[in-house]
């Protein structure tokens, strides 16, 4: 360990752009991981969330009361057809300075929603909001005829949804559900604009700091982003297999 | 009370329509438990529309329908104790794709009745055994035949133990060297004792297996009777000219 904390100082300061002061500089490391982390963790609640918020848009898509399927339509107009960034700065700096605050020691004023909070509330109904749409495509994709059988075997709504409609429906979403949720991971970093001290937040002050460590750092970006959302794209795509019926789909 | 000497399905005077188009125009039969009858007629003429009112899957705009002496549009009927009786076999087979022939006969025995797992997988297996598809269980519904899948879908039904089993065009969708196996199910049924109520196009099967033959046209039911009459001393001009174009 000692060795390659040692050839990369060493390197440093043969080549001054070469600086991977994160793998022998304590400080510079704990910056990164704790960035990573945050990453891990905005990503997680999001893809949850927005998976939450997505079904339950779906639901209230098919309802039978007008105002909730025209709620839904308008969410989905809004929240599709802006870029995640421009929603972001709208939800910390527009709804941001309506929402409550608190004073622990009667001096500052600490509002109720963190920064964090927003970039998790914002991204996961933008996520969201192409969830709706995936799941509705997915629920279409079952053939009346086989919801039919189910009631004519007596099965109750409920049933018919939970045995039938939604196992069926969610085979026939997961790919376009997969890329949804990869660009989402994705989408977090975005969150840099509003200081969420995530990943590509940690990273860029950090080249700030020591201008030497750019490259290094921009590399490790891509290979740190790479591979998380490799994780979350072969998890889908295992989950994918798993759930393949013999002579159903492709 | 309803005893087995009454009607165990009666229409009365029932009619339907969709919009201006009146699929049923006073429809009334009454069939006794154990018959067999058949609903033959040219496409459009309502058969179908006729078959899913008996369990309540269309509703019905006038008359009345009983199955075992109950009313099935009582708005207060609880619909799972009808379908509890009255099984149901589609054209299409309608089977569950992501469960294997033998989840698919288990589930409603076991979701809907709450019926032991263990009771019901004997069933099951007994039931295709019955249907000759031993060996079949785990098989998933794409990997079976048309005429396997819709074996499977005749025991499904039957899993359930109903009294009556509605068949509509079962046979329409298959090849013809797999309808003969469908249609020795469904024979062995009715031997058993079961009531039995189809839609078809197999006039031959009909002729065979019948206790009753009702020809509809247009919303209404033309001419009824044994088959040996229907088929041979057809009465009125539009059965005669029916039979004469698929005969």
């Amino acid at each position: 360990m000692n060795v390659l904390s040692d050839y990369f100082r060493d390197l440093a300061e043969r080549s001054p752009r070469w600086d991977f002061v994160w793998l022998y500089d304590g400080s510079a490391t704990d910056r990164i991981l704790s960035g990573l982390w945050v990453t891990i963790q905005l990503s997680v609640i999001c893809v949850i969330a927005s998976l939450v918020i997505g079904f339950a848009g779906s639901m209230l898509q098919t309802s039978r009361y007008r105002i909730a399927r025209l709620f839904v339509s308008g969410y989905l107009q809004i929240f599709r057809n802006t870029p995640p960034l421009v929603q972001l700065l709208f939800f910390y700096f527009a709804l941001g300075q309506f929402t409550p605050s608190y004073s622990p020691d009667g001096w500052t004023q600490i509002p109720l929603i963190s920064n964090v909070g927003w970039a998790a509330i914002s991204l996961s109904l933008f996520g969201a909001a192409f969830n709706v749409e995936i799941f509705r495509s997915g629920l279409e994709a079952v053939p009346n005829s086989t919801t039919e059988a189910a009631d004519a075997l007596g099965m109750s709504r409920w049933l018919i949804f939970s045995e039938i409609q939604f196992p069926l429906a969610l085979r026939v979403c997961l790919p376009a559900l997969s890329s949804n949720l990869i660009n989402l991971v994705k989408t977090t970093s975005q969150a840099f604009a509003i200081a969420v001290p995530e990943l590509l937040y940690q990273s860029a002050s950090l080249w700030n700091d020591h201008p030497a460590t750019q490259n290094p750092t921009m590399l490790l970006l891509l290979v740190v982003y790479v591979g998380l959302v490799g994780i979350l794209s072969l998890g889908l795509r295992l989950l994918e297999r798993r759930m393949r019926v013999p002579g159903y789909g492709g | 009370m309803w005893s087995p000497t009454q009607p165990i399905v009666a229409m009365k005077d029932v009619k339907k329509s969709y919009g201006d188009f009146d699929v049923l125009k006073g429809i009334s039969m009454d069939i006794m438990k154990g018959e067999v009858v058949c609903i033959i007629g040219p496409s459009g003429s309502g058969k179908s529309t006729l078959i899913r009112c008996i369990n309540a899957l269309n509703d019905i705009q006038h008359g009345s329908i009983t199955v075992e002496g109950q009313e099935v549009h009582d708005p207060g009927l609880d619909k799972r104790i009808l379908r509890r009786k009255v099984g149901m076999v589609f054209q299409q087979y309608n089977l569950f794709p992501h469960k294997t022939a033998l989840q698919n006969i288990m589930m409603a025995p076991v979701k809907v009745l709450k019926e032991p797992r263990a009771e019901v997988e004997e069933r099951a297996r007994a039931l295709l055994k019955k249907v000759r598809l031993e060996g079949k269980e785990n098989s998933y519904p794409g990997e079976l035949s048309g005429g396997q899948q819709q074996r499977v879908a005749i025991a499904r039904s039957l899993a359930m133990r109903p009294d009556i089993m509605l068949f509509d065009e079962v046979t329409a969708a298959l090849d013809p060297e797999t309808v003969k196996e469908v249609l020795v199910t469904i024979k062995e049924l009715a031997a058993d004792g079961m009531t039995c109520i189809l839609v078809t196009h197999e006039m031959g099967f009909a002729k065979e297996v019948a206790d009753k033959v009702y020809f509809t046209d247009r919303g209404l039911i033309v001419e009824e009777g044994h088959p040996s009459e229907i088929f041979t001393n057809p009465k009125d001009p539009r059965t005669k000219a029916f039979l004469s174009q698929i005969l």
